[in-house]
């Protein structure tokens, strides 16, 4: 007789965690269930974000690119299985090569959109680029695993935290994503994936006051979009849309803050 | 300080008065009526309707002033989309000599433009002569030399103006927001329309002779003036491709619900709800001067105001001794005194909301200290004042009042600082008071809010970005930063 496979429970990714659903509901793509994730999970990852916000805005600017490399090469020792979540090798490839695109940036940052300013008095006047905080991101749907990457790296190549709604088709390439971010030494909290419809999800993120940024998915159905928009706009959460596949510094400066410190200067 | 000592003090500083030093009010034609500003010339409403503004000192009425419906905004933005295909975008180095001619005005009308100001808006003369104006054409310089130079700014990809830009401005510092506004926005190639303050529209319009004066080619500025209701018709015509709004959360929020989903691009500086935290090792008598500057200057009508005294406990006794001390010697009175320290409120209503924060203080159970100075008969005014004894969770220390109204806090460890001060839903600015350089710099970076200010508070510079991080808004206005909410960078 044959040995039988061991088969993967495929769960959501919160407070560096690896859970069902708190609903207990599942939901298939391709004969495989997968979590889909409540409108409680969603506050539960909010919650867990926050967190890891603190830990990951605390640690040096060089260890969060190590980190993220680190994740580069987590995804690279998988590259099998995000083949078959994906549309194949070529597109693992982008995904990995983006990773360390953005690995580079954390240490960069400031030099390249903070300044020394010279102000009219005896002040040394600076400005800093400091990451915006916990930051929604509604994936795009396609390309499945690019599109997750491209939307999640820069957020986390600014420092900040994530909670990634990754819809139903991102699923399989979420579930990979999750585990390679599991073992990147990232710390808990500060990349969390939900996976499911994101019809009602969607709503709780963008509506929820302790997010401080919004990636919205620009392909989204334009209705749906506005509807998204008005409720960060109760939290004065800002809100970003850009391309699926985007790799630009613009990328990781939109969830950025310039803090600007005076300091006098005298004998 | 005992007792029986600083009621000398207090009846010495009473005798020991100034003589009137009024500021000339000759120097300003004020006219009866205003119009709109659109295209280059002057404009009846088709609306039809005039509003008064008065000066809240005196109560008053300066003038009638347009009030622009939603024809004339369309006029307005057509105007300036006008302009806009005529080729302002492309002439870089124009667009820097009519910045830079603008800006030389401005300094050469200093004083016109000062005493308007204090007329209209209640500020102290002091204040609009030596902060309001200067800086307000320093900005319009600073900007004068980007205007050409746009490819260092953003030497990567492609940078154009987004085309017209709605900009709505709020009554604290009029003709400073206007410049915040106007000057990256037309150096950066795009033309306005501009919207003022209800309670104070007049150096707005002063500035419309200026670019007159200027020889600015026709439709670039539009100043339209109104009440709400023409910010709302400006903010969802459909003509307009940038916001910039300065103002309340309130506010702040349904302009963002309104242009949900338009593309329109979006900046917001709101409110704030600052901490001014003073640690043991402070220079005392520079921290005192730091905080009385940080929520008496303008009224408190400032957005960045230390609203929020947070004091290590120990030195609490000392640096309060002192600040009452000081609070004595403010003098209030008429803006136009040179020797005014905290002039008008700017408006009834504003005044009614500083008062309703002051009864909440004292329903909370905070003690409340007022030095005995006597207020105006007429005109809106109210006395600089300080409230101790006030918890996290007292109403004036998490809503920003916009007025004279200091709250002070205690604190026993800088984690405990950081905590308290970061526990609010703004984020503009803070203060930190220390002699040890490694601790002033780890609390700033700690501080989650846009601007901080070290052992001085209320610095504004042109080449220095300002701008808040969550509620208190998004976008910088100053610096290079400041230009990049007017340009689409690829």
């Amino acid at each position: 007789m044959s040995r039988l496979t061991v088969t993967k429970t495929n769960k959501l990714f919160i407070d560096g965690s690896f859970v069902r659903s708190e609903s207990g509901q599942t939901f298939t793509i391709a004969g495989d269930r997968y979590p889909r994730a409540s409108r409680k999970d969603v506050r539960d990852a909010v919650r867990a974000a926050r967190a890891g916000y603190a830990r990951w805005s605390a640690q040096t600017p060089y260890n969060r690119g190590q980190v993220l490399y680190r994740l580069a090469e987590m995804l690279e020792t998988r590259r099998h299985e995000l083949e078959a979540a994906c549309s194949g090798a070529a597109e693992v490839e982008r995904s990995i090569d983006r990773v360390v695109w953005y690995a580079g940036w954390p240490d960069k940052l400031t030099q390249v959109l903070g300044s020394t300013n010279s102000v009219a008095g005896p002040y040394l006047n600076y400005t800093t680029a400091e990451p915006t905080g916990v930051v929604g991101v509604l994936a795009p749907t396609e390309p499945p695993l690019e599109g997750l990457i491209s939307r999640l790296a820069p957020v986390l190549a600014g420092g900040n935290a994530a909670v990634v709604l990754a819809g139903e088709v991102s699923a399989p390439a979420a579930v990979v994503l999750a585990e390679a971010l599991a073992t990147s030494d990232l710390p808990a909290g500060a990349a969390n994936l939900l996976t499911g419809p994101t019809h009602e999800t969607a709503k709780v993120l963008a509506g929820h006051l302790d997010i401080d940024a919004l990636d919205l998915d620009v392909a989204g159905e334009p209705g749906y979009l506005i509807e998204l928009e008005r409720l960060a706009a109760g939290g004065v959460t800002r809100v970003v849309r850009q391309r699926a596949t985007e790799q630009t510094l613009g990328c990781v400066a939109a969830f950025v803050e310039h803090k600007t410190v005076w300091h006098p200067r005298g004998i | 300080m005992t007792e029986s000592s600083s009621e000398v003090l207090a009846t010495s500083a009473a005798a020991w008065d100034y003589a009137p030093a009024p500021e000339s009010r000759d120097v300003v034609t004020i006219r009866p009526r205003y119009e709109l500003w659109i295209d280059g010339e002057w404009s009846a409403p088709q609306s039809g309707e005039y509003f008064p503004t008065v000066d809240p000192s005196s109560e008053e009425e300066l003038a009638v002033v347009a009030s622009a419906g939603a024809a004339d905004v369309g006029r307005a933005v057509a105007a300036a989309r006008a302009a806009f295909e005529r080729g302002w975008a492309t002439d870089h180095a124009g667009r820097a000599h009519y910045l830079y001619r603008i800006a030389r005005i401005l300094q050469t009308r200093a004083r016109e433009f000062a005493v308007l100001e204090s007329l209209d808006g209640g500020k102290p003369i002091r204040e609009s002569r030596d902060v309001d104006v200067p800086l307000a054409a320093a900005h319009f310089f600073y900007y004068a030399g980007w205007a050409d130079k746009l490819e260092y700014a953003f030497p990567h990809g492609t940078r154009v103006p987004h085309g017209v830009a709605a900009q709505i401005i709020p009554w604290n510092f009029p003709l400073l927001m206007l410049a915040w506004k106007i000057a990256p926005a037309l150096a950066a190639g795009n033309t306005v329309v501009l919207k003022p303050a209800e309670t104070t529209p007049l150096t707005a319009l002063l500035f419309c002779d200026v670019a007159r004066e200027a020889g600015l080619p026709n439709g670039v500025v539009n100043i339209i003036t109104g009440g709400g209701d023409t910010g709302a018709e400006l903010v969802r015509h459909p003509g307009i491709d940038k916001v910039a709004f300065t103002g309340s959360t309130e506010v702040g929020r349904e302009i963002a619900r309104s242009v949900a989903g338009s593309g329109t691009h979006l900046t917001l500086e709101l409110g704030g709800k600052a901490a001014n935290i003073v640690f043991d090792d402070a220079a005392l008598d520079q921290a005192v001067e730091g905080i009385i500057n940080g929520i008496y200057f303008n009224q408190g009508h400032v957005c960045c105001a230390g609203s929020r005294l947070l004091v290590q406990e120990s030195i609490q006794e000392p640096l309060i001794a002192k600040l009452t001390e000081r609070m004595r010697r403010l003098r209030v009175g008429d803006p136009l005194d040179k020797n005014t320290d905290v002039g008008a409120i700017n408006s009834r209503a504003q005044l009614e909301r500083i008062t309703s924060y002051v009864r909440y203080g004292i329903e909370d159970g905070a003690e409340i200290f007022q030095p005995d100075c006597v207020l105006p008969s007429h005109g809106y005014f109210h006395a600089p004042t300080m409230f101790t004894g006030v918890t996290q969770s007292h109403r004036i220390a998490r809503e920003e009042i916009f007025g004279p109204v200091l709250a002070v806090l205690s604190f026993r460890t800088a984690e405990e600082a950081v905590a308290m001060a970061n526990n609010t839903r703004y984020g503009l600015s803070a203060g930190v008071w220390t002699e040890k350089g490694s601790r002033a710099l780890a609390v700033a970076q700690a501080l989650r809010a846009g601007v901080i200010w070290i052992n001085t508070f209320n610095k504004f510079d042109p080449a220095s970005p300002f701008g808040g991080y969550r509620e208190s808004g998004f976008g910088r206005e100053g610096g290079r930063q400041g230009l990049e909410p007017y340009l689409h960078l690829t």
